[in-house]
């Protein structure tokens, strides 16, 4: 993802990181007591298990399956519609939302294999804020 | 312990009313409660008042500046839709708990018109369509689209939710809607998400609904036990950890957990219960919600819809207020206007929408965020 902008970065989920070289990935949190793995950040217990002090960083695959999802028609004014929003379950574990793009809405099947893809959006004519986002797109089998 | 008793209970017809004010609607369901229970509000002993607007700006404490200031403890609740029954279940606990005998539970809200749902966001950013969204409709889409991928249910079968609960309403004065919708016109309309179209959708609508809960020891006292009904259960749960639990808000986990306890607590399975008045903020929760309460089998609820045993004159009728989707859906008036509408059948008072016979209910709502809250009641 080339990115030459140099205002202030915002990613828009708090799964995704921007690493050394400036490439966007997903992180997420792996229990250390109960194994499970989640896309969210660290906190102080872990949601399924309930222990304390055992969530600790892990990166997320940026494959994976698409469980469920809609297509949205209408939505809060000045939003663009209609999209796919999906919800996806990353290969290791990990179930984010996002948009699905690249796909007709009738070529979608459930369990299809999506890739995660990142974009730099600009959110204002003639800001130089940087806004990045996840998209879900069709992989390969 | 003794049990504990709906002595009173009323609400106001459901509709948009831009020109009263939101204390007005609250206090005219107050009144109306009162009224059937033949007390008054000095009479009264706490206000639980549900809402999710204005709970943070003590709303029970100026219903009361139209209705009598007696200086009674108030409680306001916001629970998102379960903020009524919320409050509901605070009375329940007071009065189980022996610190009163009667209490007032109101349910109030006065709403604009759209979409509901916070949209995403994430940073103060606004995420919506470009990170999914967070619209209600979309998040009930996204459930009724589970429930495809997990039991082969149809665009069809949740549409004719819609088509059940819009007929059924016609018999209720107090609905906002009272007409027919065939399925053609249902599938046909707008789609919002699918598979939601617009007659998929609950309605926005401005209500409030009142109950006033009471001790048994003062139902006797008072010769209010003729047309008293008893709460046999009183269940409230939070959403469990599910593995898609972040990523799309639950509902059948938290309502299975309440289902569960409500009734353990009131020693009936599903097979005891006569009719329902379940949480269709949207015509896929509906299905969903058949097999989370246990009226039918895993993955049984398209055959159920089919069926017809939902509707009025069938095994177990679900809606027959005509539901959020026809009667309206008043957020935080909604979880009382079901103790309402489940009271007047025990009562054998429903007229035109009566289920004969009817013995035991069940009411049901959820939260977005999420919660449940589940009541069983019985005629005495």
């Amino acid at each position: 993802m080339a990115d030459e902008g140099r205002g202030e970065v915002r990613l828009l989920a708090p799964f995704i990181r921007l690493g050394a070289d400036d490439r966007p990935y997903l992180e997420g949190v792996r229990c250390a007591a109960c194994g499970e793995v989640l896309a969210i950040e660290p906190r102080r217990a872990c949601p399924r298990c309930a222990t304390v002090g055992a969530l600790e960083p892990v990166r997320l695959a940026e494959r994976g399956r698409l469980y469920a999802y809609t297509v949205v028609h209408r939505s809060f004014p000045g939003v663009k519609v209609p999209f796919v929003a999906a919800v996806v379950d990353l290969d290791g574990g990990g179930s984010i939302k996002g948009n699905l793009v690249g796909v007709g809405f009738d070529e979608i099947s459930f369990d299809m294999p999506l890739n995660v893809e990142f974009e730099r959006l600009q959110p204002r004519e003639g800001s130089d804020e940087r806004h990045i986002r996840h998209v879900f797109t069709p992989g390969a089998n | 312990m003794s049990d504990i008793y709906v002595a009173g209970t009323d609400m106001i017809k459901f509709g948009r009313f831009p020109d009263r004010n939101i204390e007005d609607l609250g206090a005219e369901a107050a009144l109306l409660a009162l009224k059937d229970a033949g007390l008054v509000i000095g009479d009264i002993q706490a206000l639980y008042c549900g809402n999710v607007g204005e709970a943070n700006r003590s709303l029970g404490q100026r219903v009361l500046r139209h209705v009598g200031q007696t200086g009674i403890p108030v409680v306001n609740t916001a629970n998102a839709c379960a903020s009524g029954a919320t409050a509901f279940r605070e009375g329940w606990i007071a009065v189980k708990s022996g610190l009163y005998d009667l209490v007032l539970c109101i349910g109030i809200e006065q709403m604009g018109r759209g979409l509901l749902g916070g949209g995403a966001s994430h940073m103060g950013v606004p995420t919506e369509g470009v990170v999914g969204s967070g619209t209600m409709p979309s998040m009930f889409a996204t459930l009724g689209v589970e429930h495809m991928r997990k039991h082969g249910t149809t665009f069809e079968q949740f549409a004719k939710v819609s088509v059940k609960n819009h007929h059924h309403s016609i018999a209720n004065e107090k609905a906002m809607y009272r007409f027919d919708t065939p399925l053609e016109q249902v599938m046909g309309e707008e789609m919002i998400s699918y598979p939601l179209t617009k007659l998929m959708c609950s309605v926005n609508v401005d209500g409030a609904a009142a109950a006033v809960v009471c001790s048994e020891r003062k139902a006797r006292e008072l010769g209010l036990m003729n047309r008293s009904v008893r709460i046999r259960a009183s269940a409230l749960q939070s959403d469990p950890y599910t593995p898609h639990n972040l990523a799309m808000m639950d509902f059948n986990a938290v309502t299975r957990l309440a289902a569960g306890a409500a009734y353990e607590m009131a020693g009936v399975g599903p097979q005891d219960i006569d009719l329902v008045e379940l949480h269709d903020c949207f015509a896929t929760a509906e299905l969903l919600h058949y097999e989370n309460l246990g009226l039918c089998g895993e993955g049984g609820a398209g055959a159920l819809i089919d069926s017809g045993e939902t509707s009025l004159g069938g095994r177990i009728p679900v809606n027959v207020s005509g539901g959020l989707l026809s009667k309206g859906h008043p957020l935080g008036a909604t979880g009382i206007a079901n103790i309402y509408e489940i009271t007047t059948h025990l009562r054998g008072e429903a007229a035109g929408r009566q289920v004969e016979g009817a013995r035991i209910g069940l009411t049901h709502v959820v939260g977005a965020g999420s919660s449940c809250a589940v009541h069983i009641l019985e005629k005495v």
